[in-house]
């Protein structure tokens, strides 16, 4: 709630003063209390999910026999009925951890290549190919990362559990095909892929020319330039872009629901099978639940929202810093 | 104006993509699960002797998904024979088809387990002065489908089967597999045993099933989640199939639909009998026949004999229910329901089953569903 708020101020203040200034038509009255109306039904709707939300999971959690935040089963139905999120809470993190930690440098360094490097003939193109990534539905991400990517990942989990295995993370203890967290990163990366690519790319071609052909005029290289001036000037639109990027691999649902193998344990061992999202935990689960279970559910749903909100939070904190190389202010 | 063109582009560009992306889908969007039996409801349609009586209007339904092949021959069939009356049976799952039912919002609901005595006790507020009951309809057998690469035929009994999926069987050569299958080369490769990762009536069968059939090797409760902590799990029956269907080593359970459309073969059961009883129709409608009634009153569920060693029955199964109130039925529906439920328990709506890859109900079961069918009020 608190990162919504300030997007909604800063509107008002200059509908105020223009309504000082204007011709007091009917139109600019009619408009702004269009406006105001907007961002006041907005909070409503947000404050009302949040109520709804709390007060579901409440009503679970009060009857919780296990703890709520590190309990490692998932048995609403159960005699006594234990859950507990800690798995979920794992397996989102790390499965979004990895995808960034894929996603990001490939989506920029594709942005780079479009707005400065490649001839407009080819960039053109290209940016429609990855824009047309996002169109895909998931549920198709998740059906082909089942039946390709799956089989595909086997002979690159050997190689990383043969020369990475002492890394802990990279070492591979069961036998089983590759429906891990690690794959499911992967799947993640691709699919967060051309949302940080679009707004980086729309950054990149921002930055003002004349901070460009200033470097050129002192001999810089292309890659200076893009070092001295693109990349700075890029960077909060880059923060922005991966924020929203996780946004959606934070809360991407059917191809992690496709492609995982869940179970309710934590293990480091990103190549092994098991783990579990929050979505997808709600998309398997909230089928064949009772209606305690689906308080359960919703209590989990209830901590992703929270944790969206979280790093929705921080992300605006940052760009909020460095205000001065934002794109709006270009 | 040259952003705008580029957005037309886009445009262009992402619709080309829709419509050929659709045309793509679509033409491969044929996936009958079922296997011809399309063609065997509409043969039956033609000479049918449904009985209409005053069923009039919408019926809404809900449930089970391993019912629904058998639900939408039904559908079909009766609503060609009864112009006028819309059945509209909705399978999303048993748990969700409950929840619709003691609301009120369906006139019957589809469930793969009978009612649990907290919702029996829920359905009084929606069956006035009567109770929720379950109705026995869709016998199936559940197979265990497994992909072992020249190995054509695999016995196993009940307590390997719960070794496996237990996975303390770790490969398929295990001595315990190898003396249920003399003279068959088994490979040393290692299980993989896949499970559903949703709740799902079908593993809870399942559960049941090694929970009396194999005591000792199966300590489980039989839930609708997956209980044991090892394997691997996959979405839906469509998805455990799909796994087995590529991973050499693997073994997984679904309906036997679904080892039959993708080509899975399926493991025989010994029971104990002189033969290991083959996952077929025929064979499933042998082992419910053993059943016991266990509801009182009107209400019909059954006790399945797990344990069973008739001649030729394959133990692991399932029965589907349709769950209705014995009194107090919406009346607006009331004779909707009795007439559909009325077509579904019939000897020609039973028969339409082994077509549709599941069993009919033993003959004397059922005529105790038509009774109280015919006193639903």
């Amino acid at each position: 709630m608190a990162s919504t708020t300030p997007t909604e101020t800063p509107p008002a203040p200059p509908a105020a003063s223009r309504r000082a200034a204007s011709t007091g038509r009917v139109g600019d009255k009619v408009f702004l209390g269009l406006s105001r109306g907007s961002g006041i039904l907005l909070l409503a709707i947000m404050a009302s999910i949040a109520v709804f939300l709390s007060y579901r999971a409440a009503l679970a959690i009060s009857k919780d026999e296990g703890n709520f935040l590190t309990t490692f089963d998932w048995n609403p139905a159960g005699d006594p009925p234990v859950f507990g999120i800690a798995v979920l809470l794992f397996g989102t993190v790390v499965s979004s951890i990895i995808a960034m930690a894929i996603a990001v440098p490939i989506a920029v360094g594709i942005a780079l290549f479009i707005s400065h490097y490649a001839p407009r003939r080819i960039a053109a193109p290209l940016a429609y190919v990855v824009d047309l990534l996002a169109a895909v539905p998931s549920i198709i991400y998740g059906i082909w990362g089942a039946l390709f990517l799956v089989p595909y990942l086997g002979g690159l989990n050997l190689w990383l559990d043969e020369y990475l295995g002492w890394t802990y993370i990279f070492d591979k203890t069961e036998v089983g095909v590759a429906r891990s967290l690690f794959t499911v990163g992967i799947l993640l990366a691709i699919m967060i892929l051309p949302i940080v690519t679009s707004v980086s790319r729309e950054v990149f071609l921002q930055v003002p020319r004349m901070n460009e052909e200033a470097a050129l005029a002192l001999g810089a290289t292309r890659w200076e330039v893009i070092r001295m001036s693109v990349l700075p000037f890029g960077r909060s639109g880059v923060i922005s872009a991966s924020m929203l990027g996780l946004g959606r691999a934070l809360g991407e649902t059917m191809a992690v629901a496709t492609v995982l193998s869940p179970s309710f344990l934590i293990s480091l061992h990103i190549l092994d099978p098991g783990g579990g999202t929050f979505a997808q935990n709600i998309a398997a689960k909230f089928d064949e639940a009772n209606q305690f279970g689906r308080d359960a559910l919703i209590a989990s749903g209830l901590v992703l929202f929270v944790l969206t909100l979280l790093v929705n939070g921080a992300a605006r904190l940052i760009i909020a810093r460095r205000k001065e190389y934002s794109g709006a202010n270009a | 104006m040259k952003l705008q063109r580029k957005n037309g582009l886009r445009a262009t560009a992402l619709g080309a993509l829709a419509v050929s992306g659709a045309l793509v889908l679509t033409a491969c969007g044929s996936d009958d699960n079922t296997g011809g039996s399309g063609s065997a409801g509409e043969k039956k349609a033609a000479a049918s002797n449904i009985k209409c009586d005053d069923a009039k209007g919408q019926l809404m339904a809900s449930g089970s998904s391993a019912q629904k092949n058998a639900m939408d021959l039904w559908v079909k069939n009766y609503m060609a024979a009864c112009t006028g009356v819309e059945v509209n049976y909705k399978s999303s799952s048993s748990g969700e088809g409950i929840v619709a039912f003691n609301q009120g919002t369906v006139g019957f609901a589809g469930s793969d387990s009978a009612l649990k005595p907290d919702e029996v006790e829920e359905s009084k507020k929606v069956c006035k002065s009567g109770q929720g009951i379950n109705l026995p309809m869709v016998g199936g057998p559940i197979a265990i489908g497994y992909n072992l690469p020249g190995v054509d035929s695999l016995v196993l009994d009940a307590p390997t089967v719960a070794k496996i999926f237990d996975t303390k069987i770790k490969k398929w050569n295990d001595p315990a597999i190898a003396k249920l299958n003399p003279g068959v080369k088994l490979p040393e490769t290692t299980i993989q045993a896949f499970h559903r990762s949703e709740d799902s009536g079908t593993t809870q069968n399942l559960g049941k099933y090694l929970g009396k059939a194999a005591p000792n090797d199966w300590k489980y409760e039989a839930e609708k989640k997956w209980p044991a902590p090892g394997g691997q799990a996959a979405q839906g029956s469509s998805g455990v199939a799909a796994q087995v269907k590529q991973v050499p080593g693997a073994i997984g359970y679904f309906e036997l639909s679904y080892a039959k459309s993708q080509n899975i073969p399926a493991v025989s059961i010994d029971t104990g009998a002189s033969a290991p009883a083959e996952a077929t129709s025929e064979n499933a409608s042998k082992a419910i026949a053993a059943a016991k009634i266990k509801g009182t009153g009107k209400d019909l569920a059954l006790d399945l004999d797990y344990t069973t060693k008739a001649e030729g029955a394959y133990p692991l199964v399932l029965v589907t229910y349709e769950v209705v109130c014995d009194t107090g039925n919406k009346p607006e529906s009331l004779d909707t329901v009795k007439s559909f439920l009325g077509y579904t328990a019939s000897d020609e709506g039973q028969k339409i089953l082994t077509d549709a890859g599941y069993a009919p109900i033993p003959t004397e079961i059922n005529a105790k569903v038509r009774e109280t069918i015919n006193g639903l009020s």
